[in-house]
């Protein structure tokens, strides 16, 4: 009986989508996300972490407007996390499933992101967030901590320098 | 100031950036699954459900942690259903595995081809309250095969004269055909209304020679 009165009253004023439609939105976009923070190779699990602990946390969510930033947040914690990881022991080179389409596509999604993993630490999540989590300047700002104006200024030094690595 | 704005003036890096994300939806759809899993190892999945299906179509299956909770019928919308579990459940509602879904879908499909009469389910009962529910609780005693008028389902629930409120319970069935609402007609042997339509009505009454 308990469980009747919790599902008919507490629950009135939550609007919160199902998390199925949450992973259906922005699911792709985290998991391009976590390949190019952190690789293929640990992309999955960081992924897989991500999505984890946002479902723990779901039901604390109080504004379904600010899902996809929220998500996004805990995805760059995660991304941290792998990045140092990585930074201490480099992946092994074997043979990693990939992600990508075809193995083309993987190659030059690879070259590309690659370069993008060798930035500074903002320039690096600014670019990520912005073209492979496919956000606004404010989500970003939110997800950093930061102001509009810093993300900008951090987007457009990091495309710089992406510029110049793809002139040497 | 223009150079500052990446959005009105893509150069190429920007171009390489945005087109260099393809994913391949073999990998997606396993990831997906492993995600499932690995949710509903930690018990994170509230409300599990799939799409099962059946000679009516697609039915989706939803189940908690204490039992199946919702069966929507394929005239229902699917978001609506999903989003009605998420307002009144939880929602943490995820496609996943959960051996009360399963249970489910092997004994409909066993009652789909007629080797089963009656369902050995465990039900939560959530969704409904108070008469309504002494109303399909009353509706699960109708054997295979049988049907009852409203009023006499009206009786059997303890409240003759509540023949209208016992309609009402039955076109809210959040359990319908595993708690056989379509076993109800009006008196004199119409088929009356039903949550998946007239046609999903008839064809159950048919599949269980009541009509």
């Amino acid at each position: 009986m308990n469980a009747v009165a919790r599902g008919s009253s507490e629950r009135t004023a939550a609007s919160l989508p199902t998390f199925e439609r949450v992973v259906d939105l922005h699911g792709p976009a985290v998991l391009r996300f976590c390949v190019v923070q952190v690789g293929a190779g640990r992309a999955e699990d960081c992924f897989q972490e991500t999505m984890l602990s946002a479902l723990r946390a779901y039901e604390g969510v109080r504004d379904a407007g600010s899902i996809r930033a929220w998500l996004f947040s805990i995805a760059a914690r995660k991304a941290i996390d792998a990045h140092r990881a990585r930074a201490r022991a480099p992946e092994p080179v074997e043979e990693i499933e990939s992600l990508a389409g075809t193995e083309e596509d993987a190659q030059r999604d690879d070259a590309l992101w690659a370069q993008v993993r060798a930035l500074p630490d903002k320039q690096r999540q600014a670019v990520t967030l912005r073209f492979a989590g496919d956000l606004s300047h404010g989500e970003i700002a939110a997800v950093m901590q930061t102001s509009e104006a810093a993300v900008r200024r951090s987007v457009f030094e990091g495309l710089n320098r992406l510029r110049r690595d793809g002139e040497r | 100031m223009n150079a500052m704005n990446d959005d009105t003036n893509p150069g190429q890096v920007e171009e390489a950036l945005r087109s260099a994300t393809s994913l391949d939806p073999t990998a997606w759809a396993r990831l997906r699954r492993e995600l499932a899993v690995r949710a509903t190892a930690e018990d994170l999945v509230d409300v599990a459900f799939e799409r099962h299906d059946s000679p009516l179509g697609a039915i989706l299956l939803g189940a908690t942690t204490e039992g199946l909770v919702r069966v929507g019928l394929p005239c229902e919308d699917e978001d609506a259903v999903l989003d009605d579990l998420a307002r009144r459940v939880s929602a943490r509602v995820l496609r996943a595995p959960r051996d009360a879904v399963t249970r489910a879908r092997r004994q409909l499909d066993e009652y789909f081809d007629g080797r089963r009469r009656a369902f050995d389910l465990t039900l939560d009962w959530r969704l409904t309250a108070g008469f309504r529910r002494e109303v399909l609780r009353a509706t699960t005693q109708i054997p295979y095969g049988q049907t009852l008028s409203y009023r006499q389902l009206a009786t059997q629930a303890g409240s003759p004269a509540a023949v209208r409120a016992a309609g009402t319970a039955l076109a809210t069935n959040p359990l319908p055909i595993v708690v056989p609402c379509h076993r109800v007609l009006r008196t004199g042997g119409a088929l009356g209304s039903y949550r998946g339509g007239p046609e999903a009505k008839a064809q159950l009454l048919g599949l269980e020679g009541a009509v």
